[in-house]
């Protein structure tokens, strides 16, 4: 693998990387609050759907990724109604939300466009384009440091820049505000945040609406970014990578980025390369697309540090009476 | 606590939950501009108007049957084994490599020991998510969830670069023998002179279901072993002070449930296909959730609820063919029984038991 062949397959990795990293972080803070979420999944397919269909109807992206938001927020709050008001069980709730969106979205597709299933492609201003840094075209020529900064760094859309930011922005929220803190802490112990007399269940909508905003982010990225126009189950398992990704980073923002960036660099491995030789030896692709599940058993199992859930996560909170 | 009496609890509550599942349904119906009305008599008749639309019901209920089992065990002893989907997978290749590999003289013999594998490499791949949730502690849905794309990409594998057979480019294995054939319920009921449509892959499979159903039901309810896993299912620091062994409970019941969602693929892999296919399990495995739900685990239950869900696919297949409703309709409404009968099952609960307490209330009065 040559030099510019690598720096093209990182970044194709950060373009796959970033709709984990936004759905690994919209897990992070559901879970951190205590609400397991593996609706992941159905929520970015909701929102790539209703992102895709705007767009192509209204021809902005903007109003697309409004949509995107809107329609997993929803999804969102029906989670949080299920596992916080009615304290129903959030794994269940979850798996019915992932078939929620896979059966709604074609539904819809199918009675606005006629289309099998799809959205109508989408060309201009319906797409997020990529924008260049500056200075990107002049230092192209400079060895090795000119690629790096014009083909890696530069030319991404805007959400892949948001989604880096959002990084250093979880992190300062969850550990340098006092709301993260009490984030943090009905994750852990409810009981006692309930004591100090702030509102569970407030705290807990919160931060399940957040979860529903970044999952409507990484929904709205895939159809109007990644792919031009909504295709029947496109997220094809890229929830359940973010959540791998969320348990592989042990619920930390800062791993959770480096853990989606090595998922990602997996999908652009799997996605160029078919089967890899090393010498006589060959990985078979499908070995790469499930090596991140097979990683995130072995973390789990505690067999290379263990990772231990937010205490509290699953539990609906009953205020005693 | 036991404000409600118990038929309201095992039979109202699942009924109401199907209520307000079907009527969204029908909303969602009237909103994408087709009459719900209509589209449920197409249901009805494509589903359950000819042997050939049972025959298909049937087929479709009887892997739902194993595979709503599969969860139910699961559940009894508080554990969500969401990896049907996956030990079903595992298990279809154990029936391939049974009956494409062994000369066998009589189907009969075949489906024993094909099952016998389903059961066996649906179990295996079980295994691993339950040893690691009983020793060490590893949440058993996420790494269930894991473990169906690893099956995935193992099912993959072996069809790609294993058992498909020279020159074709398909990723599937050649076709069973001619002796490995099941009956079909045309073939079981044709010497009873019951005529039964002759397409329809309905076969001898459901009365293994069937059988299942049985056991479980004497395995949870008849049995030291069923009353130890319902015991820890209810509190586990009380079973342990009984000196049941929380390990070997997440064991047995964890290998039981993934014995039986392995054990589907003798209906769709022998008994339809007759060759192993990459998407054999069709999400049979995560349709086994709605059934064990609606079902309230009780084998009865799942057997009813999997005739259903059997009725649903094979009405949602019709109604694919002949209205401009996709076939996701089923997807939707399996979405919100397991919306309303599971997660949501305290918005339905809640109410009727205020409604319960009002009338013994009357009637103390």
């Amino acid at each position: 693998m040559d030099f510019l062949t690598l720096i093209q397959v990182l970044d194709s990795s950060v373009r796959l990387a970033t709709p984990l990293l936004l759905a690994c972080l919209a897990g992070l803070y559901s879970e951190r609050a205590g609400i397991f979420d593996i609706g992941l999944e159905g929520k970015m397919l909701m929102a790539a759907f209703f992102s895709g269909a705007v767009a192509a109807i209204t021809g902005s992206a903007w109003l697309g990724l409004l949509a995107g938001i809107a329609s997993s927020m929803a999804l969102a709050g029906l989670h949080g109604l299920a596992s916080i008001t009615f304290r129903g069980n959030q794994l269940i709730s979850g798996v019915a939300i992932n078939f929620l969106a896979a059966g709604l979205t074609v539904l819809i597709a199918q009675s606005w466009f006629k289309q099998g299933g799809r959205t109508p492609s989408l060309t201009g201003a319906g797409r997020f384009n990529p924008i260049e840094l500056p200075f990107a075209e002049a230092v192209s020529g400079v060895p090795y440091l000119g690629p790096i900064y014009s083909e890696l760094l530069s030319g991404h859309s805007i959400l892949v820049y948001f989604a880096v930011l959002a990084v250093p922005g979880t992190w300062w929220l969850l550990y340098r505000t006092r709301f993260g803190l009490r984030l943090r802490a009905v994750g852990e112990n409810p009981a006692a945040v309930d004591t100090a007399g702030v509102s569970v269940v407030g705290l807990r909508f919160a931060a399940v609406a957040i979860c529903g905003i970044l999952c409507g982010i990484a929904g709205a990225y895939l159809a109007t970014a990644l792919q031009a126009g909504f295709v029947k189950d496109m997220t094809a398992g890229r929830g359940f990578i973010a959540l791998a990704a969320l348990i592989f980073a042990k619920w930390r923002p800062w791993q959770a980025m480096w853990a989606c960036l090595l998922f990602g660099f997996l999908q652009a491995i799997a996605l160029r390369y078919q089967n890899i030789n090393i010498g006589d030896f060959t990985i078979p692709v499908q070995v790469m697309d499930a090596l991140p599940y097979i990683l995130t058993v072995v973390i789990l199992a505690g067999f290379v540090g263990k990772a231990i859930p937010p205490r509290a996560g699953g539990e609906p909170y009953v205020k005693e009476r | 606590m036991d404000v409600m009496p118990k038929w309201a609890d095992v039979i109202l509550i699942p009924l109401i939950s199907l209520l307000l599942a079907a009527g969204l349904s029908a909303l969602l119906i009237l909103a994408i501009g087709e009459d719900p009305i209509a589209a449920a008599k197409l249901m009805i008749n494509g589903a359950l108007g000819s042997s050939y639309g049972w025959g298909y019901t049937l087929y479709y209920a009887t892997s739902f049957m194993f595979t709503g089992l599969a969860v139910s065990v699961a559940f009894h002893a508080r554990m969500f084994n969401i990896g049907g989907e996956g030990q079903a997978m595992i298990g279809g290749l154990g029936v391939a490599i049974i009956s494409l590999y062994i000369p066998w003289p009589h189907w009969s013999f075949a489906l024993i020991f094909a099952a016998l594998a389903a059961a066996l490499f649906g179990a295996a791949w079980a295994a691993i998510p339950a040893y690691l949730q009983a020793r060490r502690g590893s949440h058993i849905v996420i790494t269930t969830i894991m473990f169906n794309f690893i099956a995935a990409a193992v099912l993959n594998y072996v069809l790609v670069n294993v058992m498909r057979p020279k020159g074709s480019m398909d990723p599937a294995t050649a076709k069973f023998p001619e002796a490995v054939h099941l009956p079909s319920l045309h073939d079981l009921l044709a010497p009873l002179g019951i005529s039964f449509s002759k397409a329809a892959p309905a076969n001898i499979s459901l009365l293994i279901a069937i059988a299942a159903c049985f056991l479980v039901w004497i395995l949870i309810w008849r049995t030291k072993l069923g009353f130890e896993i319902r015991a820890y299912g209810h509190s586990e620091s009380g079973a342990l002070y009984a000196g049941i062994s929380p390990f070997k409970i997440t064991m047995i019941a964890m290998l039981i449930s993934g014995a039986l969602a392995g054990m589907m693929a003798i209906n769709n892999v022998m008994g339809e296909a007759e060759r192993l296919v990459l998407n054999a399990t069709e999400n049979a495995g995560f349709i086994g959730i709605a059934v064990a739900l609606m079902g309230r685990s009780h084998p009865f239950g799942v057997f009813l609820a999997a005739i259903l869900f059997g009725f649903l696919y094979q009405g949602g297949a019709e109604l694919a063919l002949w209205t401009n409703i996709p076939s996701q309709l089923i997807v939707v409404i399996q979405a919100l029984v397991i919306l309303f009968t599971g997660a949501l099952d305290n918005m339905v609960r809640m109410p009727l038991e205020r409604v319960f307490l009002a009338l013994r209330r009357r009637k103390a009065g």
